[in-house]
């Protein structure tokens, strides 16, 4: 497979707002080769769940934010064109109720000028919850990830976005290799709750340890099988752990919510280009 | 608009500094430097402040800008402790570095004309009208202001705010200083005697609604200052949904921190929120 795997510093989904909203703090250069991982879209527009969507847990937030996209018509016809224009790559994210939608979003997608790859969200915490396709065994999600790769362009990447639980990453990250994932991102927010019992998922500096074990796990099994960290990357010392575990690229999410120029702090640190500030040149 | 704003545009995310800090009743007032921030701000804009060993950031309302001190452009939040996060910060001491970001959010818009305008607001969260009040003047508007609080150790100071407001009245729940009543008590009274083209709200929920709504009763616009918990302040995170009509009269959830915090009190809905 020809797909360059995007890196080595990436927007994790959910966490880069529209994309705008980042711009003020990405840098003299703006989302410019910016590899920037879009909010989950589905076919129709979600409004996302009630408040409060996220709450503050030691280390970390705990979120059921649900998936508030405007629909692929909408993101094909504002968000992505100010992404492109502004010379971010732009992998979007994908999330859908049923194997023919993923497959949809992907078939549409794949004529979209610009898009640089997908990623699909079969891993987050709470799927049922939010209405997407189930993909508790690995052979669904590697069934997802296999439709999606029919409908996408071999020479542009398909990520699978997955749940980081070490009992079942090894085979999940197997599976949807062979089904055609350039990559598997490991992992998404941690099944957790709030306070009062309802479902979410644990994000942030308390899930590092617990990605970094996946992917390692999948480095030892598999080390010819390409892996994206995500989960707690803040800093230059966070994101070359999972390099040092065998990851080929970190995403940045919880970071951003917590310093909006996490991003442009580590893609200078991390490529030794010059330190980028927010300040304007006087 | 002036030249500044005209040249500096968008937040900045800001290593800041506390230079004075003052407990007034409840609150504690910080002053702060955060190099590009007081140029940028416009009234109903807020900042979000990084809190040690937090991830989620806090917002906190701008009380005050001053183009020049002592210590260069500076500007003024107002704190209530009341968890670890705001404890923390209400507790910096002058030179502590605070991480700022901002100014975020969608400011009050002004009118094109000299217009009558009633500013309502409650408790901290009225600390963006007062910013708000001077550019209202510098407009020609005739501003009466209203500001209230349960007791008088949680109501700002409008001592400051007559040099910008026509009237000012003071109201607490308990009669400690003021007249006695709540916002709901006085408010179509007070839009009546301002015969206020537009009220401005900042306060809690229930104040912002009971503005709004006596606006409406009136013919008045109206824009509110939503209060509300946003983890990131910047946009980026989705986490604080604001029920609003659109413009098309379609339902829709928008992001209080980015397409608020200030939105037209007509559009929100506020049986959702």
């Amino acid at each position: 497979m020809s797909a360059r795997v995007p890196g080595p510093v990436m927007v994790a989904a959910g966490c880069g707002g529209t994309g705008r909203e980042l711009e003020a703090y990405a840098g003299p250069g703006g989302l410019d080769g910016l590899d920037f991982v879009t909010r989950s879209i589905t076919l129709d527009a979600r409004s996302g769940g009630p408040g409060p969507r996220l709450v503050e847990v030691p280390g970390g937030l705990v979120n059921a934010v649900g998936l508030p996209n405007p629909g692929l018509e909408h993101f094909l016809a504002t968000e992505l064109p100010w992404l492109v224009r502004v010379g971010a790559r732009v992998i979007v994210s994908i999330a859908g109720a049923t194997m023919g939608e993923y497959a949809d979003l992907a078939r549409r997608l794949s004529r979209a000028p610009g898009v640089a790859g997908l990623e699909v969200n079969v891993g987050a915490p709470n799927e049922v919850g939010t209405g997407l396709f189930e993909v508790r065994e690995p052979y669904h999600s590697a069934s997802v990830i296999a439709a999606v790769r029919r409908e996408f362009p071999a020479d542009r990447p398909v990520l699978a976005k997955l749940r980081p639980d070490v009992s079942r990453i090894v085979e999940g990250a197997r599976s949807c290799h062979e089904a055609g994932a350039t990559a598997v991102v490991i992992g998404n927010a941690v099944p957790a709750a709030f306070p009062d019992g309802r479902a979410g998922g644990l994000s942030g500096p308390a899930i590092a340890p617990i990605a970094l074990r996946c992917v390692a796990a999948v480095r030892d099994a598999h080390p010819e099988l390409p892996t994206i960290g995500c989960g707690g990357v803040r800093d230059v010392v966070s994101a070359r752990a999972y390099l040092a575990a065998g990851a080929t690229a970190v995403q940045v999410g919880t970071a951003l919510l917590h310093d909006p120029t996490t991003v442009a702090r580590l893609r200078a640190d991390l490529t030794g280009s010059p330190h980028p500030s927010t300040e304007e040149d006087t | 608009m002036s030249e500044a704003s005209d040249r500096v545009r968008g937040p900045v995310h800001v290593d800041g500094e506390v230079v004075a800090t003052k407990r007034i009743g409840g609150y504690r007032h910080l002053t702060l430097t955060a190099p590009g921030v007081p140029e940028r701000f416009r009234a109903g804009n807020f900042v979000a402040v990084t809190i040690e060993g937090h991830v989620a950031r806090r917002a906190l309302w701008v009380h005050r800008v001053r183009a020049s001190s002592a210590f260069g452009p500076t500007l003024d939040v107002v704190v209530e402790p009341r968890g670890s996060g705001t404890t923390w910060l209400a507790s910096q001491p002058v030179g502590a570095r605070v991480a700022i970001t901002g100014p975020l959010g969608r400011p009050f818009a002004l009118p094109k004309e000299a217009v009558s305008c009633l500013l309502v607001g409650e408790g901290y969260a009225a600390a963006p009208l007062f910013p708000l009040a001077e550019r209202l003047r510098e407009r020609g508007c005739a501003v009466s202001l209203v500001v209230s609080a349960p007791d008088e150790s949680h109501l700002l100071s409008a001592l400051e705010a007559r040099r910008s407001a026509r009237s000012v009245t003071v109201l607490t729940a308990d009669g400690s200083v003021g007249q006695r009543g709540t916002v709901g008590d006085h408010v179509d009274d007070l839009v009546r005697r301002s015969e206020a083209d537009v009220v401005y709200a900042a306060g809690p929920t229930h104040v912002l609604r009971t503005a709004a709504a006596a606006a409406e009763r009136a013919g008045a616009w109206s824009q509110v200052a939503v209060e509300t918990a946003t983890p990131c302040g910047t946009g980026l995170c989705h986490g604080c949904p604001l029920p609003v009509v659109g413009e098309d009269g379609v339902d829709r959830v928008v992001r209080a921190c980015a397409e608020g915090p200030v939105v037209r009190g007509d559009r929100v809905r506020w049986d959702d929120l």
